[in-house]
């Protein structure tokens, strides 16, 4: 039996109202390849957080190198030789790369001004690009790396610590496929000196060729693992699904009628060499699913204008529409409710009634004049009709609870004509009550013959809300599914790149 | 949102009675009316600053600009003997112009705010020392243009013209800033950017056009400095006033982050900066101490309006905290990827590559 170096035991990790890590139990060998997998919000990354010692378990014991942690600060965890090659690179671009892997541990020259001794740090740098075979110096700045080569520089980071457990959270996840080569070698090259990887991926593939052990994470909880022989895609899959799956369901009140909305050969700017191709009738709700990256978010952008769109067509009860800013999309009925409501979706110090009527005013204006009288309807129609909870709608929106915020983003929209509505992530970070309402409206309007795109991480989501949902995988549609063909397994064979398996095998 | 322009105006009020008191010199008539004429010359282009501000840009180049327009204006009226309403014309226009293409280069060509206006500062600063050779312009002893410096320079009924030039401006922008959709817009962008274009809103638009009504502003002012002086030195007339006009802003609630400001505060600002030049003068204090009076009072002034205004927001957190308290705060949740509704990958914010 191979020698134990790191053990999680019971771990878990609670906020008010959600349980984000439910006893979860976890080992790593020495020299070892563990797998990480799961589906979108399963905790991967809550935990793997815990183990660097970013965030604090609410219960539950770390066992590393004989020693016992209740809790791990990030300093505990560098010196107990864990590190972490972050799925953003956590890296200063304005500095060179011996300078990154010393960041915070600079070796000083002597003297009375103890100033950093550039020399040292590029000939202890030198040996460790040599090892991963970089063909980059350690005076290289940052900014001029490839993403891949970027990575290296977090490798050669924990190599310098001496690290035993290197975390990798989604590295392949912006790489070429020699790259992702190039990295499954070095890590290979780091088990056989003993160091341990956790690596973790939502791409199967990589997972099958480079992991010892795989462990699969659900809801928080691990569900499953797998030794290095039974690995397989299905068995992978068939663990990562499987929970219960609540009825949200509510069908269209009469059957969604073509025409609508048709994304047509559509190039954007995050996928340059991929079309996606989409249509969304009138009075349906599209659910489009994938996983995070998958190119969802960019093409909404495109959609509405934001990000310019590098070819294809758009297109509304089939006739072509040219969307060059979010202004023309506007008016052409095309609306967002965006991923980042605080951010892009809301001015938060501006109180509600502004925001609701933040795109319509010039519509209600009579000489360029606020029509006060007109807003202050608007406002509160919405505030009405969305149950907006607020004492007036003259209070800010960054006094309101997330789901009121986002009734107040809708309100924006439904003050106006929409003919077509993306919604990214409508329900993230909203407490349940909010999102079965949220739920409700969306439907409603797609009964009203609105065409409705809803992009979703949330599993429970997508297939419970939806009439039909398409999959996109790196940056294009790999498939659509029908209502009769829902399932967690189908949408996430689509999901990671697999084609749908006939009906008779679909339901696991 | 009144609040601020009240203890403003009291401060102002204190400041006053005070001088008064001391030395009732300050509360004559004359003086009085010296200062009304020193608000309007210096408020007006300080509308225009504000306006900049609330978009959360700058403009540091209106000094120079007045000195520009300032030796164009005479020259057009001196040596080639324009008509004075289309030497004005051509003036407003100048500033509208130069205003245009500042707001360009910012919004168009992405430069910063900070750089665009301070090589503006330097470049015309340059452009009109270079035009006249360095030597000052003047009027002679002939009436270029009487009619339009009896406008500019004289009075009615006592109150001087510059100053209710002030007050007719300010009002105009007040319904531009706080009853147009333009004004709203201007806050909205001020505030949040991409929120604004998100619900439609030309943001390049919005921003350039403070720039050039800043231009425009700055066109009016040159004028009014010209007659108020007479004459214009080209390496000496209007510097550092945009810093003057900065601080009436900064002083009268307009945030430097944008998004904040009112007109009637930044009229405030003015009048409590020249209050304040003009105290330094009557009360005897050393005019050495001139800036550091102004510059001390600046401090405290934006210190304790910071201060209040955390204090309010700690209050109003709370008493949002109270009305949805058993909800987990929301950064938290994304934080943590709750299962059913977070992220799960906490750090990203979006699937765009």
């Amino acid at each position: 039996m191979a020698e134990t170096l790191l053990e999680l035991s019971g771990i878990s990790k609670t906020y008010p109202g959600v349980k984000a890590l439910d006893d979860v139990n976890l080992r790593v060998n020495r020299g070892e390849v563990l797998g990480l997998i799961g589906e979108n919000g399963a905790g991967k990354s809550t935990l793997m957080r815990v183990l660097a010692g970013v965030i604090a378990p609410s219960a539950g014991v770390i066992r590393i190198g004989g020693t016992e942690h209740a809790r791990m600060t990030v300093t505990e965890a560098m010196r107990s030789g864990i590190a972490f090659v972050h799925q953003e690179l956590n890296l200063f671009e304005n500095l060179d790369v011996a300078a990154n892997v010393f960041i915070g541990r600079e070796k000083l020259a002597g003297g009375p001004l103890k100033l950093v001794d550039n020399a040292q740090m590029h000939a202890r740098v030198m040996p460790l690009l040599e090892r991963l075979g970089a063909d980059f110096m350690p005076g290289t700045l940052v900014e001029n790396l490839s993403i891949a080569e970027r990575q290296m520089v977090e490798i050669a980071k924990a190599l310098s610590i001496d690290a035993r457990v290197i975390i990798m959270d989604e590295p392949t996840s912006s790489l070429t496929i020699s790259e992702t080569e190039r990295l499954l070698e070095v890590i290979a090259d780091l088990k056989t000196h003993g160091i341990s990887v956790i690596y973790i991926s939502h791409r199967l593939g990589e997972i099958m060729s480079c992991a010892d052990r795989v462990v699969v994470l659900r809801d928080g909880r691990t569900v499953g693992e797998l030794a290095r022989d039974e690995l397989s895609h299905a068995a992978m899959i068939r663990l990562m699904i499987g929970r219960d799956l609540k009825a949200l369901y509510t069908p269209p009140s009469c059957t969604p009628q073509p025409p609508g909305c048709d994304v047509a050969g559509v190039v954007t700017t995050a996928f340059p060499d991929r079309q996606i191709n989409l249509s969304v009738l009138r009075g349906e709700i599209l659910g489009l699913a994938g996983l995070v990256g998958a190119g969802r978010t960019s093409l909404a952008r495109a959609v509405f204008g934001v990000d310019p769109l590098l070819g294809g067509e758009i297109r509304i009860d089939n006739a072509p529409v040219r969307v060059a800013s979010p202004r023309d999309a506007i008016r052409q009925g095309i609306y967002l409710v965006p991923e980042d409501r605080k951010k892009s979706g809301l001015v938060l110090e501006l109180p509600i009634r502004e925001n609701v009527t933040l795109a319509s005013l010039l519509d209600h204006a009579r000489m360029w004049l606020v029509n006060g009288a007109a807003e202050r309807r608007i406002a509160e129609d919405q505030a009405r009709r969305l149950s907006i909870k607020a004492p007036s709608i003259d209070i800010e929106a960054v006094t309101l609870s997330g789901g009121n915020q986002q009734k107040v983003v809708l309100g924006k929209w439904l003050s106006m004509q929409p003919r077509v509505m993306f919604f990214d992530e409508p329900t993230r970070g909203i407490d349940v009550g909010a999102k079965s309402e949220i739920y409700a409206l969306m439907r409603s309007l797609a009964d009203q013959g609105v065409a409705i795109v809803m992009i979703s991480s949330d599993m429970e989501e997508v297939i419970g809300v939806s009439d039909r949902v398409a999959v996109m995988h790196e940056g294009s549609v790999s498939g659509v599914i029908e209502r009769d063909q829902f399932s967690e397994y189908n949408v996430l064979r689509l999901a990671v790149g697999q084609a749908l398996e006939t009906m008779e095998a679909a339901a696991p | 949102m009144m609040k601020k322009e009240l203890g403003l105006f009291l401060l102002l009020a204190v400041i006053s009675a005070i001088t008064g008191a001391i030395n009732p010199a300050f509360l004559s008539f004359v003086n009085l009316l010296n200062m009304a004429n020193l608000i309007g010359l210096f408020g007006v282009f300080a509308l225009g600053e504000g306006l900049v501000i609330i978009t959360g840009g700058i403009d540091l180049s209106l000094g120079s600009m007045f000195a520009l327009l300032g030796v164009i204006f005479i020259d057009l009226l001196t040596t080639y003997q324009v008509p004075w309403p289309f030497a004005l014309l051509l003036v407003l226009m100048g500033g509208l112009a130069l205003g245009g293409i500042q707001g360009f280069l910012i919004t168009r060509l992405k430069m910063q705010p900070f750089i665009v206006t301070l090589c503006g500062l330097l470049i015309y600063r340059g452009a009109a020392r270079y035009y006249t050779s360095d030597s000052t312009r003047g009027f002679g002893y002939g009436d270029e243009a009487s009619t339009l410096s009896n406008i500019a320079s004289g009075n009615i009924a006592g109150i001087p013209n510059t100053f209710i030039f002030l007050i007719i401006l300010a009002q105009i922008l007040g319904v531009l800033l706080h009853r147009s959709v333009y004004g709203r817009w201007l806050y909205a962008v001020g505030k949040n950017e991409e929120a604004a274009r998100f619900s439609g809103i030309n943001t390049n638009l919005v921003i350039a056009t403070a720039y050039v009504i800043s231009g425009g502003l700055a066109g009016v002012s040159t004028v009014m400095f010209v007659f108020y002086t007479n004459s214009v030195s080209p390496s000496s007339f209007g510097n550092f006033y945009e810093l003057y006009a900065i601080a009436a802003a900064v002083l009268g609630g307009c945030s430097l982050r944008g998004g904040e400001g009112s007109i009637l505060g930044i009229v405030l600002g003015t009048a409590l900066l020249q209050v304040l030049q003009n105290l330094v003068n009557i009360l005897g204090i050393p005019n050495s101490l001139n800036f550091a009076v102004m510059g001390t009072v600046i401090l405290i002034g934006v210190l304790a309006d910071q201060q209040l205004q955390a204090r309010r927001r700690r209050k109003a957190a709370l008493a949002g905290l109270a009305r949805t308290a058993p909800r987990p705060k929301e950064s938290t949740i994304l934080q943590g990827a709750a299962p059913h509704s977070a992220a799960a990958l906490p750090t990203t914010t979006g699937d765009q590559a």
